[in-house]
């Protein structure tokens, strides 16, 4: 069955590696070093709010999250089944990649969509 | 220049040993001369009972591949002048199983070649007064690069996938694949998507690309398997829609 | 296919070499292709930072100051610059890699390899550019 959903597997891959490879570099750059070493003052929490009322903002940041949490689990996925020869194990770590994706998206969705307004 | 170098070649006679063994060879150094060369002069004048395969010492029939200091290397294309210092190490292709000497089988992927149907396929034949099938040259363009796989399996050796998974079709056998996909000519793509999208078939390739830097022809089989991988993965979300015909 | 044969003087045992799970040490070009495959924990790992970012935002201003805090501590730091360096490198070479998987032909003749990664290193900046915006403006 995991087989047959193969080709939308890379689809999810491909489009999370797109969005991290155009986006993730800023924004880590921002929230991760930028902000919490005070290069740059960070957003107040009701700047983020108004940002986060929008619904394409929810539905950027949805697609920021979900996405690239599929393409590091399929790609860790296929890093592990290669690389330790894990082939014994192979439906295991792919229940425990995408599983983790999956988790990840609906806790994100979750998160969003309490926010008000 | 040095007068002679040495080269350090792989021997397994399973009648004699149960593993290969180095065995060391002083070949003269010309600056023409390229590893088969030395290979042909070992066989000639120093031991008779080296195996290996070569045929047309030019870069087309793809007989002669090797492992060139760790390297898949046409021995016909190999300079020796481009190995120094020796000693130089020639070894059978990787992940297939050796023979004899530098001789590997290569019927796996005879097989896997076979699978992907490298033919045209049509399933409506023109009749002869119809007259011929004709093709621009952007439409030769589209499949061009693929056509020159000569076969040599470089790239086989080259994919640690193909080491790790030996059910994987293979770089040389999804470019053919896609030759005859982008043909105009060809109607059989949608025959060529069941063996390539199904168990056994791409997706097992993580992209590596050592197979388009070890090609000698530069078919750039990789660059094959990405546009095959977006093409089924295009395919299979038509096939979820409710009114496509499956 | 050999593991069936039965040796015989005429057809005697093919020897298969055993892949080493160091297989990817003993070539650099493996090593950097793996490297490159590990940026999937760093494009994870930052994925569950704004994950969690969104979720204290959600909770609230006490609970956004707090995550804020939380990032400002040397593990966070130091996490953080790595991860960069891995999400910087996946950058790279997604960009350089894509013109191979997504091939543009206009009017019959490809489109440069070149070109499409240029394109896409443009994508980059305006993005990159975009964000700073949103989360700078205040």
């Amino acid at each position: 069955m995991l087989e047959r959903l193969t080709p939308f597997l890379w689809l999810l891959f491909s489009a999370g590696g797109t969005v991290a490879a155009l986006l993730f570099p800023a924004h880590l750059l921002l929230t991760g070093l930028a902000f919490p070493l005070g290069w740059l003052e960070p957003p107040s929490h009701e700047v983020l709010l108004t940002l986060l009322r929008h619904p394409l903002t929810r539905l950027y940041v949805l697609a920021l999250i979900s996405l690239p949490l599929f393409h590091g689990a399929h790609r860790f996925r296929y890093t592990l089944y290669d690389g330790l020869q894990l082939k014994h194990l192979t439906a295991l770590i792919a229940a425990l990649c995408y599983g983790a994706a999956l988790a990840g998206t609906a806790l994100a969705a979750q998160a969003l969509w309490s926010i008000p307004g | 220049m040095p007068e002679t170098v040495t080269l350090s070649v792989t021997r397994y006679r399973p009648e004699q040993e149960g593993e290969p063994v180095f065995q060391e060879y002083e070949v003269p150094f010309r600056k023409d001369w390229v590893v088969l060369d030395a290979l042909n002069h070992i066989k000639d004048r120093l031991d008779g009972s080296l195996s290996f395969r070569w045929s047309c010492r030019m870069g087309v029939c793809g007989s002669c591949g090797m492992k060139v200091n760790g390297e898949p290397k046409l021995t016909c294309a190999a300079f020796l002048s481009s190995h120094l210092p020796g000693p130089i190490r020639v070894e059978p292709l990787d992940y297939f199983a050796v023979v004899r000497d530098l001789v590997v089988d290569l019927t796996d992927f005879l097989h896997k070649l076979k699978k992907v149907k490298p033919w045209l396929v049509r399933r409506h034949e023109k009749e002869v007064a119809e007259g011929e099938y004709r093709q621009t040259p952007d439409e030769l363009d589209a499949y061009k690069p693929w056509s020159m796989c000569i076969n040599c399996m470089l790239c086989y050796s080259a994919c640690p996938i193909y080491g790790l998974e030996p059910g994987f079709i293979g770089p040389a056998a999804i470019a053919l694949a896609q030759r005859y996909n982008h043909d105009s000519r060809d109607q059989g793509a949608a025959e060529r998507l069941e063996i390539l999208s199904g168990h056994d078939g791409l997706w097992q390739c993580t992209f590596v690309g050592e197979c388009s830097k070890v090609c000698p022809k530069n078919v750039d089989p990789a660059g094959a398997i990405q546009q095959y991988k977006l093409a089924a993965a295009a395919h299979w979300f038509k096939t979820l829609l409710p009114w496509s015909a499956k | 296919m050999s593991s069936a044969a039965r040796y015989t003087p005429y057809h005697p045992r093919w020897h298969r070499r055993r892949v080493s799970v160091w297989w990817w040490l003993e070539k650099g070009s493996y090593t950097v292709f793996v490297l490159r495959e590990l940026t999937s924990v760093a494009v994870a790992f930052f994925a569950v930072v704004t994950l969690g970012l969104v979720r204290a935002v959600a909770a609230g201003p006490e609970a956004y100051q707090r995550f804020l805090a939380r990032l400002g501590t040397p593990l966070f730091l130091s996490l953080h610059v790595v991860a960069f360096l891995f999400v910087l490198f996946h950058a790279i070479t997604w960009f350089n890699l894509a013109p191979k998987a997504m091939v543009v032909r206009i009017k019959g003749k490809r489109v440069p390899d070149a070109i499409v990664a240029g394109l896409n290193y443009g994508a980059w900046l305006v993005l990159s550019g975009a964000v700073a915006f949103f989360l700078l403006r205040g």
